[in-house]
């Protein structure tokens, strides 16, 4: 369980949430939310211990902090310094137990789950292929299992959809939530696009200018609350199990809004 | 057969072929590993501006009466720490390192300015002088071979990891900027080390060629490091022998052989992949 009590936080000068309070039960999967800028990659750090705040954030009723064994990270943000040839079994396994001093060996006890990710994330066929070449899809998916690994009991995955088609948007939302509900893990995935999200999550969290809603996805994202959270005339629109967000300015000037779940 | 064997019984029957040999090799081991590293962390041209401040200290060294080794070291250690503190801002850095780079040439020169009996030793530094190694040097360099292996065998884990996953090794409580400082206190051991073969001018012959090139062909980080290994090696050994057969300069062969041995795999990649 997470419990995030009065948390203030900033990115730069800019106010991230301001005194926002929740609680996710263990096993829930929450969607995260907003406009770029919004602030919802600094929310997983700040839940992660990177980032500096004011409040409480405590994950199983103790306060988080840096490396918590508990906490499981896909990070949106991610720099290859080099070009190599090294497979996607060497990407996964230096990440296995590769916080501890000396040498990179694995255990035959992390081989095991090594091994038993790979078979989980479906990822046989391309483990052993350079990690660099891989398609966006198949990194994605060695990613998860580097956030997988160690037995996480929280999973914090940051646009783990981003630069996939629709197809492999839809076979990751569904592993991810097999994952989830097999082992009983709470899951924390933010996103640009809501639709994919809507047949698994239990909850929806919306961040945009400083304020935050949380709660769930037919409380949320409707006209009332986004038009609360932006401080302007918001439209939902729901077609074919399909949402749409509509940003209205001025009365006769309907536009698309720059961050539409479309 | 036998005629190779009494070409290597010829060969190390002289001393200096022996210190050479023993030099190389131990030179070769340490930057292949270390330089693996360098190459996986896209640290290239820090690592070579660490090789050129040591030119600074070395001279300075040599204008206060001190050993020149140790001078090379002190100020390589300073800039190591100061690179480090960059984090993984390190390889987009350049500018700054540069332009430190350039500044410490210039006090190098400043200080053989004011000591110009130096200036023999100083080519030496500059291009090595694999051939001349004595006694008292291959103890020190066996002595920073064993502290950089030994302290690179503490922190090659989190290395590793911060090497390929930098934001996630951050996340799992990793600390990016003490591994940095480690890592470019070893690099710069490594290379205080390797320049005593092939000079501060030519240390990316051995402390990037045979990782560089290594890294064209391996899939495993124990395959690569082992290749490298091979290759450094390789090259050091070749490289005496060519100087002992034709009497060019060492580090003209070894960074020559360096050059192709890259120019080889780099082109050999495409089908490997």
């Amino acid at each position: 369980m997470i419990l995030i009590e009065k948390l203030n936080l900033r990115f730069a000068d800019k106010i991230i949430l301001h005194d926002f309070s929740a609680r996710i039960e263990t096993g829930k999967f929450l969607g995260v939310f907003g406009p770029n800028g919004a602030g919802k990659s600094t929310f997983l750090q700040a839940i992660l211990g990177l980032k500096q705040y004011t409040g409480r954030i405590l994950i199983f009723d103790k306060p988080n902090y840096k490396g918590n064994p508990y906490m499981g990270y896909l990070s949106q943000f991610r720099q290859y310094a080099s070009t190599n040839l090294l497979s996607g079994r060497a990407y996964l396994s230096a990440v296995s137990q590769g916080f501890r001093w000396g040498l990179p060996r694995t255990s035959p006890t992390e081989k095991k789950q090594i091994e038993s990710l790979i078979q989980l994330i479906g990822a046989e066929e391309f483990i052993d292929r350079p990690y660099l070449s891989l398609s966006g899809g198949e990194r994605q998916r060695i990613a998860l299992a580097q956030a997988l690994l160690g037995q996480p009991k929280v999973l914090l995955l940051d646009e783990p959809l981003s630069g996939l088609d629709p197809a492999q948007q839809e076979k990751m939302v569904q592993l991810i939530s097999k994952i989830q509900k097999q082992f009983n893990i709470t899951v924390l995935f933010t996103a640009h696009d809501i639709n994919p999200l809507l047949g698994v999550m239990d909850q929806v969290l919306y961040l945009a200018q400083g304020k935050a809603i949380i709660g769930p996805v037919n409380e949320i994202i409707n006209s009332e609350k986004l038009s609360w959270l932006y401080d302007a005339p918001i439209k939902v629109i729901n077609h074919n199990n399909h949402l749409f967000v509509i940003h209205e300015k001025s009365g006769s000037n309907i536009n698309v809004h720059d961050h539409p779940f479309c | 057969m036998f005629m190779i064997i009494h070409f290597v019984k010829e060969l190390l029957s002289y001393d200096f072929m022996v210190h050479a040999l023993a030099a190389g090799t131990m030179a070769a081991i340490v930057s292949a590993i270390l330089g693996y590293f360098v190459v996986l962390r896209a640290q290239s041209f820090a690592a070579h501006a660490l090789s050129h401040i040591g030119f600074a200290g070395a001279a300075a060294a040599g204008l206060v009466g001190l050993s020149v080794t140790t001078g090379q070291l002190g100020l390589t250690l300073l800039a190591a720490i100061g690179m480090g503190c960059l984090g993984k801002k390190t390889s987009r850095s350049d500018v700054a390192i540069g332009i430190t780079l350039a500044f410490s040439l210039g006090l190098g020169i400043l200080f053989l300015y004011f000591y110009s009996n130096y200036a023999g030793k100083a080519m030496s530094i500059l291009f090595g002088d694999l051939l001349g190694v004595s006694s008292e040097l291959l103890k020190t360099m066996l002595v920073y071979s064993v502290a950089s292996l030994a302290g690179l065998c503490l922190i090659a884990r989190p290395l590793l990891f911060s090497s390929l996953e930098p934001e996630l090794a951050e996340a799992k409580g990793v600390s990016l900027e003490l591994i940095s400082i480690l890592f470019f206190i070893l690099v710069s051991v490594a290379i205080t080390e390797a320049s005593q073969v092939v000079g501060i001018l030519l240390v990316f012959a051995l402390l990037i060629g045979p990782a560089a090139s290594a890294l064209c062909w391996t899939r495993s980080f124990w395959n690569g490091l082992l290749l490298s290994i091979l290759l450094g090696l390789a090259i050091v050994w070749l490289g005496i022998l060519l100087t002992y057969l034709t009497d060019w300069p060492a580090s003209f062969w070894i960074s020559a052989l360096s050059f192709f041995s890259y120019l080889i795999s780099r082109n050999s990649r495409n089908l490997t992949q």
